[in-house]
């Protein structure tokens, strides 16, 4: 049997039933990125030995305990974003390329409460600016289910660990689309929580009032178990919602009989993919065999998405960047004094997309200019948030798709920012407005390439998305499909 | 609103980044390229709409004024590029 | 051409909280350097700041304290520019929508009330410091950071230009300071730098309205210096319009050794903070209630007290205001007069040999080794009749020196006034026998040598003659 092949929550059981011992799923692991990693390259760092050691306590635990956590023992990767304590912690850039946490992130604290093994931290675009991995400062991901083909991005390498058996399931973030499109590159699944939902205390800001953590993994029930463990309140983090988290296992039910459906008219653009366009339509149709109520709906503000987003993230990661300077930590690049070393380091150690978004920042909230773009995109995203709040007025959730294209191939359009900035178009709108969104696998294309779309939920309604998305996922069987990688 | 050289330097200089002079062509198109496409929000009168900075409903997340323990000064100092006698060291400050 | 000074302050203030504004990490002072330092304080990647409930309250406290409006939705920004005491590069701090708005203080300057209005109040973060290497910054070849002072919790007091001289500017600085111990949000010990202030000056012609450019000299922490600083800034600035030169619009610092200010770095091109309101912050919202709240616990306020020092002791207003001045010398004044002792006493022991003996060795009126109570006890004895003022000098003296009840001292030392006419008298007739010429100088029509020989009673009796009595009796006896 191969071990890599199955979803987590398989592996878990064999976990529980003591089947199989950590240490040797956690060799497995291993072993696949020893020999297959080089050409996927969904890693920046490995983290063997201490995976193994955590993989011996699970077995301790395990052996102990009839209950175990879901991801006790449970292998997986983490977005080189995301803090880890001893671990380098780089957000795939030269100015962090030495950096190691003295602290966790908060939901590393909770992986390590379940006794979980981690394998490594993954590739992603620099500081999360980008949607392909190719703006990583130490190399690019290539997609497993085609190695020309870019995994989509940022969150690439957590993505592409998990499409090709590097890894049980991996912790991501999405600010713009960084899970759901990577996720949907890929052919697995990926949730953006409700803005909130999930602790940031950890999570290397790009654009704070955007970011969050969340899931990519092989099926809905693993998102929904991975959930369960990462979501909760945090007095760390001030954005940080104190509501009560449901059991997400629960909605692990194939139920979507009167369950309303919106269909938002204005993300079937007319630049849209033919096959993805198409493979969506019939999710739809499915969808209505199923029981559910397909409902038209409005999102008028959706065109504006993308403008406000490229003005107000920007914004906020300019100055959410401006600490990285050589002087307590990171790089430095010397200076004959403190304003040509800051200047020197931030100039060679960042990459060309990182500076183009800062200084797109800069211009947006400086003297003159702030009214007209910082301020407008502010306005303009309250008025993409009543979209959302009128639609959520009639239905349960919307569906639509999750980027206009499959995975495009390497180096093709990352020459042109505004062309990779409009691939954004249908992930970034629910950044805006702060909403949860899941993405599941829902065809095929010609190339071989898998195709994703997004169901949408009301904020702090992460159970709905995942019931409607599970009962998709058990009338097919696209989650079932392994890429090239996964099947070697 | 053209984006000119002259911007595009003011703006290296609030973001403490150098553009070399063969660059700062390619720099004045993208921004007057993405900002030309930003002026589709001029479109809609925002004039009596609010701005939204944060989509959360939360207000007073206050904490307790409890002491925690700090970080011992060797792992606050273990990222420091240059350090010496307990401080972190940095290049001459001219003003 | 005579010319009028436009003055404004922004004072910051560190408030005496326990921990910083956006970490549990100790705010005490004169710790090693970078051992009250997190994650959280220093900027590293991915924290995220939690604000401090008693910085918010303590920020209240103050708006009201200072007649300020609370605002009540209320919101952090970020304040961004590049300095390696500022981890971040950016501050933390308020822009649009402070806590505090609209304020104002009374102050006094040569017996007249002025009022200064407040502009606004806000919460910001404190920044690290720099030790430079080198004996001067330009000789040295870098700069140490420490960054325990980094994320300490300041208000930011912005006065409008209401002030037109150094002695006004003064008088409103140590009267921010007196109402910040008052509502005690802040030790105000500006030796350690907790509470500075940011001057703004600027000059024009006396009758015209338009504001002069302005000249900033920052971190100032004494009012000597805040008072020295101004006053040389004027004439500095009246010199170069006398001349017909234009005033540059700079940031300066003052030169304490040399009482000189000294161009920083200029501010023609107006520095861009390109302020942003913090996302990973949440709103502060106060309702009516909690304002109203706050409000009814306010303590006394100084000019409250003052007032009330007036009406209820009959205290001149000038004296009134010495002793309100310090919340801690209006408390000591209060427990002496607990004891319902003459208040105009009191005050006078208390501004007079307390307040001498305590400057002398630099002792705060907390660690008085003359309690309120032992001098409360003292002025009973003086009332009494039982000491002369004289003789409580002596008595004051022994208690600076021990602490002990000045009744015992009067006892163990024997100090008790002699008011027995018959006794005094015997030491009247001595004194009269003895000294026969100021006797005859007397009578013959020189007054003034009575003093001469109340001197020689007094000296006799070892002071405890009561003078009164001595006095009407050399008299009597002068005069037959």
């Amino acid at each position: 049997m191969d071990l890599h092949k199955q979803p987590a929550h398989v592996l878990h059981d064999m976990l529980k039933n003591k089947e199989i011992k950590a240490a040797e799923l956690t060799q497995c692991f291993l072993n696949r990125m020893d020999s297959l990693d080089g050409k996927v390259a969904s890693y920046i760092t490995k983290t063997a030995d201490a995976a193994m050691e955590a993989a011996g306590k699970a077995d301790e635990i395990i052996a102990q305990n009839s209950e175990i956590g879901f991801l006790t023992g449970l292998p997986g990767a983490i977005k080189d974003n995301i803090c880890t304590k001893g671990t380098k912690t780089t957000c795939a850039s030269k100015m962090l390329e030495t950096f190691i946490p003295p602290y966790n992130a908060t939901v590393i604290e909770k992986l390590n409460a379940q006794n979980t093994v981690i394998l490594g931290k993954t590739n992603m675009d620099e500081f999360a600016m980008g949607g392909s991995t190719e703006n990583s400062a130490f190399f690019p991901t290539h997609n497993p289910w085609n190695l020309d083909y870019v995994p989509g991005g940022s969150s690439g390498g957590s993505a592409a660990a998990v499409s090709a058996g590097f890894a049980a399931w991996a912790l991501g973030s999405d600010t713009g689309g960084s899970i759901r499109q990577p996720a949907s590159f890929c052919g697995i699944v990926g949730m953006k929580p409700t803005y909130g939902r999930v602790s940031r205390y950890g999570l290397v800001a790009y654009a704070s009032s955007l970011d969050q953590i969340g899931p990519l993994t092989r099926d809905v029930t693993d998102c929904a178990h991975i959930m369960n463990v990462i979501a909760g309140h945090d007095a760390s983090d001030s954005t940080s919602i104190n509501a009560s988290v449901p059991d997400y296992t629960k909605s692990l039910v194939q139920d979507v009989k009167g369950l309303k459906i919106g269909i938002p008219a204005e993300f079937f653009t007319d630049g849209m993919d033919k096959e993805v366009a198409a493979a969506v339509n019939k999710a739809i149709e499915d969808f209505k065999a199923m029981g559910a109520e397909i409902v038209e709906i409005s999102l008028p503000h959706t065109k504006y998405a993308i403008a406000a987003y490229y003005l107000i993230a920007p914004a906020e990661a300019t100055t959410n960047l401006s600490r990285y300077d050589g002087v307590s930590y990171g790089s430095r690049v010397e200076g004959e004094d403190i304003v040509s070393m800051m200047t020197n380091t931030r100039s060679e150690k960042f990459g060309e997309e990182v500076k183009r978004r800062i200084m797109i920042g800069n211009y947006a909230l400086s003297a003159g200019y702030y009214d007209a773009y910082y301020l407008k995109a502010l306005k303009m995203r309250t008025l993409v948030k009543e979209d959302y709040d009128k639609a959520f007025a009639k239905v349960d959730v919307i569906l639509a798709p999750n980027a206009p294209t499959t995975a495009y191939k390497i180096g093709s359009i990352i020459n042109d920012p505004l062309q990779m900035y409009l691939q954004d178009v249908c992930t970034v709108p629910l950044n805006l407005a702060g909403l949860p969104g899941i993405s599941l696998p829902c065809g095929i294309s010609s190339q071989g390439l898998p195709i994703g779309m997004q169901i949408i939920g009301k904020a702090l309604d992460e159970a709905t998305i995942i019931k409607t998305a599970y009962t998709y996922e058990q009338s097919k069987d696209f989650s079932k499909k392994l890429s090239e990688v996964a099947q070697q | 609103m053209k984006v000119t050289k002259k911007d595009v330097e003011n703006v290296a200089v609030l973001s403490r980044l150098t553009v070399t002079e063969d660059k700062i062509n390619k720099y004045v198109d993208e921004f007057n390229n993405f900002l030309e496409y930003a002026d589709v929000l001029q479109q809609v009168d925002t004039a009596s709409v609010k701005p939204t900075a944060h989509v959360l409903p939360l207000k007073n997340v206050l904490r307790e004024d409890v002491i925690k323990p700090s970080l011992a000064r060797e792992l606050a100092l273990s990222n420091a590029p240059e350090k010496e006698d307990g401080y972190f060291k940095v290049p001459r400050i001219i003003e | 051409m005579s010319y009028e000074a436009v003055i404004g302050l922004e004072i910051h203030s560190e408030l005496k909280t326990n921990t910083k504004i956006f970490c549990g990490c100790a705010t005490s002072f004169g710790a090693e350097q970078n051992t009250h330092v997190c994650p959280v304080c220093l900027g590293l990647p991915g924290v995220l700041p939690v604000i401090n409930k008693r910085v918010v309250e303590f920020a209240i406290k103050a708006g009201l304290a200072l007649n300020c409006t609370i605002n009540k939705f209320s919101k952090f920004d970020r304040k961004n520019y590049y300095y390696p005491d500022l981890p971040k590069n950016f501050q933390t701090s308020q822009f649009d929508l402070p806590i505090a708005e609209h304020g104002y203080v009374d102050i006094e300057v040569e017996g007249k009330t002025k009022r200064i209005r407040v502009t606004r109040i806000h919460m910001e973060e404190d920044a690290g410091k720099l030790v430079h290497s080198g004996n001067t910054i330009k000789d040295s070849n870098g700069s140490n950071v420490d960054y325990n002072r980094t994320g300490v919790p300041l208000i930011e007091i912005v006065s409008e230009p209401d002030m037109h001289t150094a002695a006004e500017a003064r008088a409103y600085m140590e009267k921010v300071k007196s109402i910040l111990e008052y509502i005690d949000v802040s030790n105000c010990k500006m030796e350690e730098g907790n509470l500075r202030a940011d001057v703004n000056v600027s000059l024009r012609p006396v009758g015209t309205e338009k504001l002069g450019t302005k000249a900033e000299m920052k971190n100032l922490n004494s009012f000597k210096m805040v008072e020295s600083a101004i006053e040389y800034e004027i004439d500095r600035q009246e010199e170069i319009l006398d001349d017909g030169g234009h005033i540059a619009q700079e940031t300066r610092t003052w030169d304490d050794g040399k009482g000189i200010t000294v161009s920083m770095r200029s501010k023609e091109q107006a520095q861009d903070y390109r302020y942003m309101p913090e996302p990973d912050l949440v709103p502060i919202i106060t309702t009516d209630e909690e304002i109203a709240e706050y409000k009814k616990n306010l303590p006394e306020l100084p000019d409250a007290r003052r007032a009330r020092l007036v009406d209820e002791y009959g205290l001149s207003e000038y004296d009134a205001g010495i002793i309100t001045n310090s919340r801690a010398m209006a408390e000591y004044f209060d427990d002496v007069v607990a004891a319902k002792v003459d208040a105009k006493l009191a005050a006078n022991w208390i501004m007079g040999d307390l307040a001498k003996n305590l400057n002398a060795e630099s002792k705060t009126i907390e660690s008085s080794p003359v309690s309120a109570d032992n001098l409360a006890k003292m002025i009973a004895l003086i009332e009494k009749g039982t000491i002369s003022s004289k003789i409580a000098k002596k008595v004051f003296d022994e208690m600076w020196q021990s602490d002990t009840d000045p009744e015992k001292i009067v006892e163990e030392k024997g100090l008790v006034q002699i008011t027995d006419s018959n006794a005094i008298e015997k030491i009247v007739d001595t004194v009269l026998a003895e000294n026969p010429k100021p006797v005859e100088d007397y009578k013959g029509g020189n007054a003034k040598s009575i003093g001469f020989l109340v001197g020689q009673v007094m000296k006799l009796s070892k002071g405890k003659a009561n003078p009164g009595v001595v006095n009407k009796l050399l008299k009597e006896k002068l005069d037959k």
